[in-house]
């Protein structure tokens, strides 16, 4: 079976309204658990051809497990999913493509060293025998991208492409096996302005082709720019689906948001102290990052925002010793640790470990965490070399076991499971973890990157928790996230950065979720 | 539901032989693959052979493994960084070559020779780790990939060997070498195993209560996470190559002197079988996890095959044969337990 469209499929939106028409893909009451925890509460979705349908919500509100439901990824635990009026069991991704549902996805999945049409055919058949046919595979490349007007030549190595490119080379992908429905899950992400527009362009040739578009954003402008239907979704509800023209931003910002945020979160009370860490004119070598300068004092939460790929997090990863640096001086306390002119380097993991720094990243699995090793060895780590964990050579076991019972009641969790390998823990457990190195070692500085990602609703208020007792105890903390709602309510102070550059620093009394992605919005509108 | 049904009606046959499945498939997760090689190969051979389970040969197993027991915590060492050391053959050719060369030139002929023997032994320990700090330096700083690294090291070591021996056999080490080290016994133990006992602690205590065992763990188990926690990796990295360079040592001048030559082709066997014992100690090729007593247990088990193979009369050409499908399987026995241990969790919701 394959998702068919009507024939004569008319490529405006407007006449969508019309709901004479049958979606192309119908979900009913559809939810998921996973381990007795809900992540999708059942929810109606469809796609109608010709539409793009645009998804709105912060991260863990749901989206990605609905679009894992859609693709064949994961099958859902309760509802149905009608095709054709039909039901349907997705069974895997590859099922779905054969349904005709295509997914670009936000990590990139194109081999480098290969060329554009190589790419576009990798994995379909297109040979006779054992030989490709090259000819045949130019001549259907050349038909694709000239379908999709995108100006390339196939026989480019993807490699020289730029991400913009790139990503469209993975939607032209996406497009060649001729799906009825396409789902690019933030596909703006790391593109700058103009490219963004180049990739507009694309999704409108899309949408004329009537292919029904899922559209993932974070930012409100792509979305009234692009959708004909919005879905809001928060805490795996989709609370809404409306006709784009017809709410506006604001409206959309509070749909998503809600008043939730208020109880939720916890006011946290700032004691600003003197200056901790202070950086001026920094330029990263393998980043976007141009001239940044910020400052953190002691006691204060400060946030630093941007959508994926902004350069928040290469910021925070050079004073942690994670980048390499062009220019830039970074004071931490009264010393100057990295300064080029004076051939001034200490940012190294360990020099500023023992300088009371400590950075978790936003990638648990693969660089914050040791997943086949269990809780008590992944918190003592960073610290083992500390003299309440050993002495000299000798691991002091007893006193690490003594000191891990504290900690797994601050962390509100078992005792016994301080010996449970952490790959049969759920994600917001191993957060936790990961933010129980702090506990065992003296702290001046936590950089968070990204804490509360792919963390449940309950975890996330305990996190937010453990930044307020960080605070109180006279830590600061430097908080990276793209998720406006948290940096909003958490931070004292919010800098806002947008492809590597600092764009504005927002006063304790001005933060609000609308300001913030009112700054990111203007930027967005000027550059394109 | 399917168990809700077993726990009502345990009384049919059918339930009894599910439960019966049940729990082999929670001991498997839980044990792993060694405990059911062991007892299936106890059983094949003391069936086959009234000989096996005699105390002459267990008594000589028991003396065999200990070289293979002392490789193979070396290559632990390595494998728990997620590297891979193919030279701890040549090491062993090396160390015998260097020390008996060593004790050769020293002894007059006359006397006890116990200070030729100290150097001797000296010089080819230290021949020994100085390939360890090499293949360590190589891995650490360079990048140098760990297979890479020990591969290149084997060709280079053993035409070293080869060059300073020409390939012959070199003599005249004092007797009281072999007498003792080869063949020697004390209170009913033969001092191989003596010799053995105290490096199997030695390295349980560096495993288990060091720092530097607890990195090397970690580095291993993900090499970022154990960057970002400040650990010198590097360093550490060094330590475990030339560490595991040492143990190696000590089994080639205990082969040494049981052979009472030194030889330029020994060892030859030995990354084979040192890793074979190894995986099938559930050490994981992808590093970081690992038990010392599952290892020890592991090249027990390979040197005990060989020894129910050889009462068997089954040919050499064979024995190889079985040896390196034993590792391939349990590799595969490994990854299925992986498998098991998800559906396991899926199933029940809670870790084993």
């Amino acid at each position: 079976m394959k998702i068919t469209s009507p024939p004569q499929q008319s490529p405006h939106s407007d006449q969508l309204r019309v709901r004479n028409a049958k979606p192309l893909i119908h979900l009913q009451g559809v939810s998921k658990d996973y381990f007795g925890s809900t992540a999708l509460k059942p929810m109606n979705f469809d796609i109608y051809a010709g539409e793009v349908h645009a998804l709105f919500g912060e991260n863990g509100a749901g989206k990605s497990t609905l679009l894992k439901i859609i693709t064949g990824d994961t099958q859902p635990s309760s509802g149905k999913i009608l095709i054709n009026d039909e039901r349907v069991k997705i069974t895997s991704v590859h099922h779905a493509k054969e349904l005709g549902i295509s997914a670009v996805f936000q990590e990139y999945t194109l081999v480098p060293q290969l060329t554009v049409e190589e790419n576009l055919f990798l994995g379909s058949d297109l040979s006779s025998g054992i030989f490709l046919q090259k000819t045949k595979l130019r001549k259907w490349a050349k038909q694709t991208l000239e379908r999709l007007e995108f100006d390339l030549e196939p026989n480019q190595l993807v490699m020289n492409l730029s991400h913009a490119q790139q990503r469209m080379v993975e939607i032209a992908k996406a497009f060649h096996s001729r799906p009825a429905i396409m789902i690019l899950d933030e596909p703006t992400a790391a593109l700058s302005g103009r490219e963004t527009k180049q990739l507009f362009a694309m999704i409108d040739v899309l949408k004329a082709e009537g292919i029904g578009v899922v559209y993932v954003s974070h930012r409100t402008s792509e979305i009234f720019r692009l959708s004909d239907r919005v879905s809001v979704m928060q805490d795996g509800h989709l609370i809404c689906t409306h006709t784009t023209s017809e709410i506006d931003e604001n409206k959309l910002i509070e749909l998503a948001f809600g008043h939730r945020f208020e109880s939720f979160f916890p006011t946290i009370k700032s004691n600003t102290g003197k200056q901790l860490l202070s950086i001026s004119n920094l330029c990263l070598t393998n980043s976007l990052v141009q001239d940044a300068s910020l400052t953190i004092n002691a006691g204060e939460i400060v946030g630093l925002t941007g959508l994926a790929g902004s350069g928040a997090a290469d910021i925070a990863r050079a004073c942690f010793g994670l980048n390499q640096i062009k220019s830039g001086v970074i004071t931490y306390l009264d010393d100057q640790v990295y300064n080029k002119e004076l051939g001034i380097n200490e940012l190294k993991p360990r020099a500023m470990l023992d300088r009371g720094m400590l950075y978790l990243p936003a990638d648990r699995r693969t660089e914050g965490l040791i997943m086949e090793h269990n809780i008590r060895q992944n918190i003592s780590l960073p610290s083992l070399s500390l003299a309440k964990f050993s002495s000299g050579f000798w691991v002091r076991r007893k006193r690490e076991k003594h000191v891990m019972e504290s900690v797994s009641r601050r962390l509100k969790i078992n005792p016994l499971s301080i010996e449970n390998v952490l790959n049969h823990l759920s994600g917001g457990t191993q957060q936790k973890v990961m933010l129980a190195k702090g506990f065992v070692r003296d702290v001046q500085l936590f950089i968070l990157d990204e804490p509360t990602i792919g963390v449940d609703i309950g975890t996330r208020a305990e996190i937010y928790q453990l930044l307020q007792e960080f605070c109180d105890a006279g830590a600061s903390v430097l908080l990276i996230s793209s998720d406006l709602g948290e940096v909003a309510n958490i931070a004292h102070r919010v800098y806002i950065v947008d492809r590597g550059e600092l764009l504005a620093e927002i006063p304790h009394n001005s933060i609000s979720e609308a300001t913030l992605s009112h700054y990111l919005d203007q930027r967005e509108t000027a550059l394109s | 539901m399917i168990e809700n049904r077993v726990k009502q009606a345990p009384s049919s046959w059918q339930s009894y032989f599910s439960q019966a499945v049940n729990f082999v498939t929670f001991l498997y997760i839980k044990g792993g693959v060694l405990p059911w090689f062991l007892v299936l190969a106890v059983l094949g051979f003391s069936l086959s052979s009234e000989y096996f389970l005699t105390q002459t040969n267990l008594s000589g197993i028991s003396m065999h493994a200990t070289y293979l027991v002392l490789v193979a915590m070396a290559q632990m060492l390595v494998m728990l960084t997620a590297g891979l050391d193919l030279s701890v053959g040549v090491m062993i050719a090396m160390t015998s070559v260097v020390s008996s060369l060593t004790m050769g030139a020293m002894w007059s002929g006359y006397g006890s020779g116990w200070e030729s023997i100290l150097i001797g032994c000296v010089a080819g320990l230290c021949a020994c780790a100085g390939i360890g700090l090499v293949n360590g330096i190589g891995v650490a700083w360079f990048r140098v990939p760990a297979f890479i690294m020990t591969l290149g090291m084997s060709s280079v070591v053993l035409g070293l060997a080869l060059s300073l021996t020409g390939g012959i056999p070199i003599y005249g080490m004092p007797p009281n070498f072999t007498d003792i080290f080869g063949y020697g016994v004390w209170k009913g133990f033969p001092v191989p195993i003596l010799v053995t006992i105290p490096c199997i602690g030695l390295m349980y205590l560096f495993l288990n209560w060091t720092r530097v065992g607890r990195y090397i763990y970690a580095i291993g188990g993900n090499l970022r996470a154990a960057q970002l926690s400040g650990i010198n990796t590097k360093m550490c990295l060094i330590i475990a190559y030339t560490a595991a360079a040492f143990f190696t040592g000590i089994a080639a001048l205990l082969i040494t002197a049981r052979l009472d030559t030194g030889e330029s082709n020994l060892g030859v066997s030995y990354p084979l079988l040192s890793i074979a014992a190894c995986a099938i100690g559930g050490v994981s090729l992808q590093g970081g996890v690992g038990k010392l007593h599952n290892v020890v247990l592991g090249a027990v088990f390979i040197i005990l095959i060989q020894n129910g193979m050889n009462l068997m009369r089954i040919n050499s050409y064979y024995q190889m044969v079985a040896i390196g499908s034993l590792l391939i399987i349990s590799i595969m026995a490994e990854n299925f337990r992986q498998q098991l241990m998800l559906t396991y969790k899926n199933k029940t919701g809670s870790s084993i």
